[in-house]
């Protein structure tokens, strides 16, 4: 019984265990928002209520309790008590800006930003910047200086709510073009709604306290009607309330955070190329925040709207935007039948509501010709159908000029009739044979042909020609167009049908092959840069590979820009850079990288610029920014394009990602390596040091031992020093050889006498070398060469120390130098034993010895050593077996120009 | 002991301060101890040695700088104890008025020998002021004539050269450092253009050494200078 127990209170745990992932979300953005700055948004129904003097009170509360308050911008209308309230509390000042031969202030947003204070008061949210400033909005001003950390005051009327901007010119006529998204206002951490019955408001008006500009003073009366007022009142009122209720909602959410997942719900909206896009969109939007749901505009390319006039493609996609802007999501769907394509996509996406347009037709016509909603109804019978009224009284799509019929299709009608030419003369040759019901079926081959080959418009030409032709040549009476037999009436309409339809049916097929083609042609060079991408190695290859792969899918330039170690952006140096940036252009980018968010052209952040920025983001982190230059219009108006540039970006910053950490691999690898080496040098050097150290302890024992004869005193004095010496010349090798390896030798060039050199470097080892005969060859016409005489010194003792080591006593050790074409040559020769064979190379290696088991002192540091201060002067060195025996150590090293003397005196 | 020369030796570690001492009265000095610079002024101040023997590395002041004090006031010779890696110090240490240098590690008869030559070219200088004649191995030079005779040969000299000889000769036992001697034979201006002093050492050598690649007594003291030594 207890192990059921114990199950049942698992299975009950399990239940109510919170889903980790949706924990960590909300304490990832809690984190998030603590970052963030406050927003406290002051709401009002309309001017005049009140709301900067509101919003200003709350800023004097604040400054009273400490809080370090800055106005950033605030309009006072000239309104005495509002003035009276900025009294004391410190002022941004203004950024003058050149508009059209004016000078308009603005708010300062880069002066706010490095003041930064607590808290910032930025009146008018719905404001358009003056153009030049960074963004084209304020609330977007607003945006940066929380993401920066600061708190914003902000007032707002409800008209400026984009999704309400309808609503609210329909109330009152007036349409306001300043609008915020909604979802800067849902956002905000605080709403205070500024409110004001509209009698006291039409009594301030009276009273002249609401200021009103003398260009709005008509519009204004228009405006401040009481009806309009208790509306607009009415509005405002019940959008915060429905901020409170879903704050309410969100915080039983909190509370029990298991009870609450449930899908999302899902609104696909279908937008069409009428005029009564945007209001779907808004409708859409209203009832997607009502639903909670998230939202899917889609707009359906069939071939017909291929063939739209430019605008109304344009409007369409303004629409898009539009919905973007409200938070939708876009997609463009291509298929011939908006019905089919709409369902297969509504259930690839899992979605549940549809809304689409609805427009009042005849009766007669909506027999005839079912609508969009009605085919959607018998095709997909689980979605839930809404239908948004279209305005009636809308303005009717504007019929456009007919574009003029190109010289393609002149060549296509000129084909059929071709075509229709030959048919008859074959046909006159085949009426010999075969009979008229046989030939009509050529005409009719020859129709089917051209409307397959040219289109419908051809088709139907070619359908006319082709029955006047057998009306005119085969059918009696001939040579003339009297049809009296009813069959050939039949004959002409049947052909006209088939050349119909075939047109049709091709058009489409060449629509969707087109499409497929387009398609396939993307995710071709998407394929293409992720394989060309994949082979990268360096972040010059991939930025190469990209401005390549850019110009090929988009035809545009590009151009890559990379962070540096302090985060400032710096465009990628290639070979051919396709696109070189303005100075200008480098700080949009550096905007780009700092905020992560695209900026440039077709955003909404620095239209102006001559190029869309793309942050390059990848899992980490953002790895630096892409631009891209639009020199055609309408590049970054597709949503399909900018898809597909999006997945560009995507592909490119994880490649820059890879490279990244194959980099920091590559680091590791090396400095492993180098720590491997360090510590191989450590073991042998403790073991070399420690072992006649040893001795050295072990010897002075026993000399401190009295009872010694003075002959063996001696020997032992004599071993203590031998030793010493030896172990002070190991160590000054390792201080040498660390002092190379570190590269703090710094040469101390100079001309000298190479004799000289040699001299020295004899007299240094004048008792090692006495027992060998030691001969210098060096000509007494050798030029001064540059070099360090006390490095090259040490190359001598230690070549000189080596050949005395390793022959035997009494063997012969040659210095020779000859100096040739511009380098001065040394060797040390001797004629002992020689190298072991085919080790030469290795005794250059750090620790390396002729003999591993040799009882010789010494590490095999002096050779390394030797070479790598050959090496500082820029010359080489190498050792040899001389043909009749022994060794011989060659060095070379660049002699230079000797400097005259001026001296007068010879 | 009034008439044995007195040593004072400036140097921080004791070890070696012990075997110095040890080493020195062995020979027959008096010895006297100074572990830091200011103790040393004061030392080289009350006791008036006969010569110094300084480390370059001490605690509380630079050995320059203990040098170019002693030189303020007196022409006591003085050697400079020094590590391998500190040629700069070398250079510097002989430019403020040291006569010569001992690098770390040396034995007890090298010490000996250079403070025997350095008592000596006291000694000799003392006595030889008014002498016109030196010799070194086979050269003889008559200073009073400015005749110069190798092995009873009349050798030639350019006025450079023998510029360059008498220099070496006033300074003998000592190390000239590069800057010293050429400021002295060519003049200012000249301080930093050592290879003229490669070339003219050069010809001296092959004038007056027997064996110019090993020469006996114009002696190189790499990266610092030259030396005269055996002169008597």
């Amino acid at each position: 019984m207890p192990l059921a127990y114990v199950r049942s209170n698992n299975i009950a745990m399990t239940e109510q265990r919170p889903d980790p992932d949706r924990l960590l979300d909300a304490i990832r953005q809690e984190e998030a928002a603590a970052q963030r700055g406050k927003l406290k948004i002051f709401i009002g129904a309309c001017a005049g209520v009140g709301k900067t003097y509101a919003m200003l009170q709350a800023a004097r509360q604040k400054q009273a309790e400490g809080v370090d308050v800055l106005i950033g911008a605030v309009e006072t209308h000239g309104r005495s008590e509002t003035a009276a309230l900025l009294d004391g509390l410190p002022m941004l000042p203004s950024r003058k800006l050149q508009y059209r031969d004016r000078l308009l202030p603005e708010f300062d947003l880069d002066a706010a930003l490095t003041v930064k204070p607590a808290l910032i008061v930025v009146d008018e949210l719905a404001h358009s910047n003056v153009e030049g400033s960074r963004h084209q909005k304020r609330w977007q001003d607003v945006e940066e200086l929380l993401s920066n950390g600061i708190d914003v005051y902000t007032a707002i009327n409800v008209q400026h709510l984009e999704s309400l901007n309808d609503v609210v010119g329909s109330i009152t006529g007036v349409r306001v073009r300043e609008t915020v998204p909604d979802r800067v206002f849902d956002l905000a951490d605080e709403v205070t709604l500024v409110d004001l019955p509209p009698d006291e408001l039409l009594a301030r008006l009276a009273a002249g306290k609401v200021y009103l500009a003398d260009a709005a003073e008509r519009a204004a009366k228009h405006f401040f009607r009481k009806g309009n007022l208790i509306a607009l009142r009415e509005l405002a009122l019940r959008r915060t309330a429905d901020r409170v209720d879903a704050q309410m909602r969100a915080y039983r959410a909190d509370r029990a955070i298991a009870n609450v997942w449930q899908a999302k719900e899902r609104l696909l909206v279908c937008v069409g190329p009428g005029g009564s896009a945007e209001r779907l969109i808004r409708s859409a939007a209203r009832l997607a925040a009502k639903l909670q749901a998230d939202w899917i505009v889609v707009h359906v390319e069939t071939p017909a709207q291929q063939r739209l006039p430019k605008h109304r493609r344009e409007a369409m996609l303004a629409a898009l935007r539009l919905a973007e802007e409200l938070g939708g999501e876009t997609a463009a769907l291509a298929g011939t039948d908006p019905a089919e394509t709409l369902a297969a996509y509504a259930r690839s996406r899992n979605v549940g509501k549809l809304v689409i347009g609805h427009r009042q037709k005849p009766g007669w016509q909506r027999k005839l010709l079912p609508g969009l909603a009605d085919r959607l109804a018998e095709r997909a019978a689980e979605l839930d159908l809404y239908l948004v009224g279209i305005d009636v009284q809308a303005p009717p799509p504007r019929p456009e000029p007919r574009t003029p019929i190109g010289t393609i299709a002149w060549r296509k009608h000129a084909a059929a009739v071709a075509v229709v030419a030959v048919t008859t003369a074959l046909a006159s040759a085949l009426l010999t044979v075969f009979d008229l019901a046989n030939v009509v079926m050529v005409f009719l081959l020859a129709v089917v042909l051209v409307a397959i080959r040219y289109g419908r418009g051809a088709g139907v030409t070619a359908a006319c020609l082709a029955v006047a032709c057998l009306d005119f040549f085969f059918v009696p009476p001939r040579l003339a167009f009297t049809v009296n037999d009813t069959q050939y009436l039949f004959t002409f309409a049947l052909m006209l049908v088939v050349a119909l339809i075939i047109g049709q049916l091709a058009a489409r097929l060449r629509f969707e092959a087109d499409v497929a083609r387009q398609r396939e042609r993307r995710a071709h060079e998407l394929g293409r840069l992720s394989q060309e991408l994949s082979a990268a190695l360096t972040t010059e290859q991939i930025v190469g590979i990209a401005g390549e792969r850019v110009l090929a899918i988009f035809q545009a330039k590009s151009a890559i820009l990379l962070p540096d170690s302090h985060e400032r952006v710096r465009e990628a140096q290639t070979e051919e850079a396709p696109y070189r940036l303005l100075e200008s252009d480098n700080s949009v980018a550096q905007w780009v990288y700092d905020h992560q968010q695209p900026a440039g052209q077709g955003t909404a952040t620095l239209p102006a610029s001559p190029a869309r920025y793309l942050p390059l983001k990848a899992p980490m982190r953002t790895r630096g920014v892409l631009a891209v230059l639009a020199n055609q219009p309408g590049l970054f108006d597709e949503p399909e394009d900018m898809r597909l540039l999006e997945a560009c970006t995507s592909q490119i910053a994880l490649a820059l990602e890879r490279v990244h950490f194959v980099e920091v691999a590559q680091d590791a690898l090396v400095s492993m390596e180098g720590e491997r080496l360090r510590n191989g040098l450590l073991a042998t050097v403790s073991h070399d040091l420690r072992t006649p150290l040893t001795a050295l302890v072990g010897l002075a024992d026993t000399l401190a031992d009295s009872q010694l004869g003075d002959a063996t005193r001696r020997e032992l004095t004599e071993a203590i020093r031998e030793k010493a010496k030896g172990t002070a010349e190991l160590v000054g090798k390792l201080l040498d050889m660390a002092r190379l390896q570190a590269g703090a030798v710094q040469l101390r060039r100079d001309w000298q006498s190479l004799e000289e050199v040699v001299g020295s470097a004899r007299r240094q080892l004048d008792t090692v070398l006495a027992g060998h005969k030691v001969l210098s060859h060096l000509p007494a016409d050798l030029p001064l060469c540059e070099f360090d005489p006390v490095l090259i010194e040490r190359v001598l003792v230690n070549l000189l120390d080596n050949a005395a080591k390793y022959t035997p006593p009494g063997s012969e050790i040659h210095i020779g130098a000859v100096s040739r074409s511009g380098s001065l040559r040394v060797t040390v020769e001797d004629n002992g034993p020689g190298l072991p064979a085919g080790r030469e190379e290795k005794l250059f290696g750090k620790f390396e010895r002729g003999e591993s088991e040799s009882a010789l002192p010494g590490v095999g540091l002096g050779l390394a050593i030797s070479r790598a201060i050959i090496e500082a002067h820029g010359g080489r060195m190498h050792a040899e077996n001389r043909s009749e025996g022994g060794a011989r150590f060659v060095f070379t090293i660049p002699q230079g120009t000797p400097p005259d003397l001026n001296d007068g005196d010879a | 002991m009034q008439t044995n020369p007195r040593i004072l030796v400036v140097e921080d570690d004791a070890h070696i301060r012990r075997f110095l001492r040890s080493a020195l009265e062995a020979e027959g000095f008096a010895v006297f101890e100074a572990e830091n610079g200011q103790r040393g002024l004061i030392e080289a101040g009350t006791r008036q040695p006969s010569l110094l023997i300084v480390d370059l590395g001490l605690p509380d002041m630079d050995g320059c700088d203990v040098i170019r004090d002693v030189r303020g006031w007196s022409a006591v010779p003085i050697v400079v104890l020094s590590a391998r890696e500190q040629e700069g110090d070398k250079v510097a240490a002989l430019d403020a008025g040291a006569d010569d240098y001992l690098v770390k590690p040396f034995g007890v008869p090298e010490l000996l020998a250079r403070v025997r030559a350095q008592l000596r070219r006291g000694a000799f200088n003392a006595a030889g002021e008014s002498e016109p004649q030196v010799h070194f191995g086979e050269v003889c030079v008559d200073l009073a004539k400015r005749e110069v005779q190798r092995a009873g040969e009349p050798v030639h000299l350019t006025p450079t050269e023998y510029r360059l000889l008498t220099t070496l000769i006033k300074g003998h036992g000592r190390v000239l450092t590069h800057r010293q001697l050429l400021l002295d034979v060519w003049g200012p201006g000249y301080a930093e253009r050592g290879h003229y002093l490669r070339i003219f050492m050069g010809n001296l050598r092959q004038k007056l050494e027997a064996d110019p690649a090993q020469p006996a007594h114009l002696l190189t003291e790499l990266g610092v200078g030259y030396r005269l030594s055996g002169l008597a």
